[in-house]
């Protein structure tokens, strides 16, 4: 039997003209992705001044933060204060490796990779064990040592941090150009974002939503909890240390003060503004987070209450997010094969 | 040959009260046994030191000789064992089919290369979990919307699903936690049929019920818990003629008559911890008369 007559088609959600559905088919469609990375191509067309794409650039390396942060708290439902401690890893192997051993940037991201994901399971072995709240206190912790850490080493520069880390070069070419490095990056960021999305639609995805929704019922349906929290744990890890590499490149110099508690707290105001666990979402989060107080520059010292209002508000009228995640599973990934015979076996 | 499931002289402890007591029995391949007792005796922490939730403070459990008594719960489900809450505890705000998925967890083999690079391994392996969805929620008869989320069923249809989700991980034996609790008589015969068709397929059960005429009408073996012991092990006419049994559920001779039909059986069962519900007394004294089995129907009726 080949027929699907149990399995209805999703019933568009209530509210809402034709025009908003039309919007909400597109948006909800595959070619969300492609979308988005049309739009950020053609944006330096629009406005390409220096400070833009510095904005812009750095807007991107959020989105990056974000999306890895996501898989650690949307996803795997792990409440971690201290992202920005891989952040920073990530930012000072590639600083320290480029300014100290000269490697060029890019090559630097082997090491990067290594080193977050033993910080991830150096941070992420005893945490795990905790929940919710606990866990959620102890990588507070974790966070402000890797930052007093780096704060106090003559390795990482002290206070002062590290400085005239080379920009991203390929094979001689200079990147530093602020459109192709903005061009770069979004390159980089959209493969993060793509390879993020695809961990969280795997076997492994879906074994860190079971470990969000009851972590009990996923052990007794055989996930093995704390492999998989630390798998979500090293994926964020690597996320935010890659994204640390770029910033590096794109500010040249580093400090302790960039990787704050306040930091951690933006990030994750992202993902929960956006919509936790929704990759679109966090996206869209990263990108107000960062691009809303520039924009509110006119206000000058009101910027900030302005951005604070603003918050307030999104959260009242849409606690979900702006871009929840969806609950109802496409039809395209709930099809059965045409080979489906609906005989049970056990193996 | 040796049982499937073999649990010897289990002992579980929180801190003075004895929750399981010295419990042994067996289950067989292909076999549904059933494990009933007063509220409180220790049906669910002996299940819970069997699929691993509980450290069993000392005794032996078995599976397929293996010895499963120290292992983490995941590592007792990579054993081939299987199982459903006394609280129905699905994956709320994921879809339906994901949660059936969850069973596929253990055997689908696919890693984190195969779905960043979406090789033809990745859409093989995402295709037979969801056919495998699709295959065990058309077994247990699910009629409900699979796409949507698991929350937004009914309850009796939440429960199909959690045996769903059990029976894609493709267990040995299967142990359902009061899987009749809060069904109405319908969804009851349903489930009765769905248990031997499960048994059909090969899957021992072990069965936590309260529903007697289900128990009675179902079950192969019958265990008895009273105070953590087994106070009883065999066919169901025997178990339902033991006096043993009669007494646990019953009571005593000395103590007052009016006590044991009545709306508070758990003081006359000496269980004094958790109040029993009142259609205890009723089965009791079903359980207790003699009447020969076939009182399904009204047993379940009575529970609606």
């Amino acid at each position: 039997m080949t027929t699907t007559k149990t399995v209805q088609p999703p019933k568009p959600p209530a509210g809402g003209g034709g025009l908003g559905n039309a919007a909400k088919t597109v948006l909800r469609s595959r070619w969300i992705g492609p979308v988005g990375l049309f739009l950020g191509a053609i944006a330096p067309i629009l406005i390409a001044t220096p400070y833009a794409m510095n904005v812009m650039t750095s807007a991107l390396i959020f989105v990056m933060l974000a999306v890895g942060l996501n898989i650690v708290v949307g996803q795997c439902g792990l409440l971690d204060l201290g992202y920005a401690a891989f952040f920073a890893v990530g930012a000072y192997t590639s600083g320290i490796l480029a300014t100290r051993l000269h490697w060029p940037l890019l090559a630097t991201i082997p090491a990067v990779i290594v080193v977050t994901v033993l910080a991830g399971i150096v941070v992420g072995g005893p945490t795990l064990r905790l929940r919710s709240d606990y866990l959620a206190i102890v990588t507070l912790g974790f966070g402000e040592i890797i930052r007093v850490t780096a704060n106090n080493l003559s390795i990482t520069g002290g206070p002062e941090g590290i400085y005239g880390i080379p920009s991203l070069s390929v094979a001689g070419v200079d990147l530093s150009n602020s459109v192709v490095f903005y061009y770069v990056v979004l390159v980089i960021v959209a493969a993060a974002v793509l390879g993020a999305n695809r961990l969280i639609r795997s076997r492994l995805g879906r074994a860190w939503r079971f470990i969000r929704e009851d972590e009990d019922a996923a052990e007794a349906m055989g996930v093995h909890t704390y492999r998989v929290k630390m798998a979500a744990y090293i994926a964020g890890a690597v996320w935010g240390g890659l994204a640390g590499v770029l910033f590096g490149a794109q500010l040249s110099a580093i400090s302790p003060a960039s990787f704050t508690f306040l930091q951690s707290a933006l990030v994750l105001m992202a993902v929960v503004l956006g919509g936790m666990g929704s990759t679109p979402g966090v996206v869209i989060g990263a990108l107000f987070v960062t691009m809303l107080p520039e924009a509110l520059r006119g206000l000058s010292d009101y910027r900030y209450f302005a951005f604070g209002a603003l918050l307030i508000i999104v959260m009242v009228l849409r606690p979900q997010g702006l871009w929840p995640a969806r609950t109802r599973e496409p039809a395209r990934t709930a099809r059965r094969s045409a080979t489906f015979d609906g005989e049970v076996r056990i193996r | 040959m040796s049982a499937l499931l073999d649990v010897a002289d289990l002992h579980l402890a929180f801190g003075g009260v004895k929750a399981v007591d010295g419990l042994s029995f067996q289950v067989h391949e292909a076999e549904i046994v059933s494990v009933i007792g007063p509220n409180g005796a220790g049906k669910t922490s002996a299940f819970n030191c069997i699929t691993g939730f509980y450290r069993a403070t000392s005794g032996a459990i078995t599976i397929a000789g293996t010895d499963v008594t120290r292992l983490r719960p995941s590592a007792v489900a990579a054993r081939g064992v299987s199982r459903t809450f006394q609280n129905v505890r699905l994956f709320g705000d994921l879809p339906v089919l994901d949660n059936v998925r969850a069973g596929t967890h253990l055997w689908l083999r696919q890693n984190v290369f195969d779905a960043l690079l979406h090789t033809p391994r990745y859409r093989r392996t995402e295709q037979v979990a969801t056919d495998e969805a699709h295959r065990w929620l058309d077994f247990v008869g699910l009629r409900a919307d699979r796409t949507g989320p698991a929350r937004a069923l009914p309850y009796g249809e939440q429960r199909r699903v959690e045996i769903a989700r059990a029976l894609a991980r493709h267990p040995k034996l299967l142990l359902l936690d009061e899987p009749a609790a809060g069904l109405n008589h319908n969804e009851k015969l349903e489930l009765l049929e769905l248990i031997r068709r499960i048994r059909d397929l090969g899957i021992a059960i072990v069965l936590i019920e309260h529903d007697m005429g289900l128990v009675m009408e179902v079950s192969q073996r019958v265990v008895v818990l009273n105070f953590g012991r087994e106070i009883a092990d065999g066919s169901p006419e025997a178990v339902r003629r033991d006096p043993a049994v009669i007494e646990a559920y019953l009571g005593s001779d000395d103590e007052p008559a009016a006590e044991t039909g009545d709306h508070e059986p758990a003081t006359a069962t000496g269980d004094g911890e958790r109040p029993t519900e009142t259609r205890d007394g009723e089965r009791v004294a079903e359980t207790g008369d003699g009447e020969p089995s076939g009182e399904i129907d009204r047993e379940a009726g009575a529970d609606a």
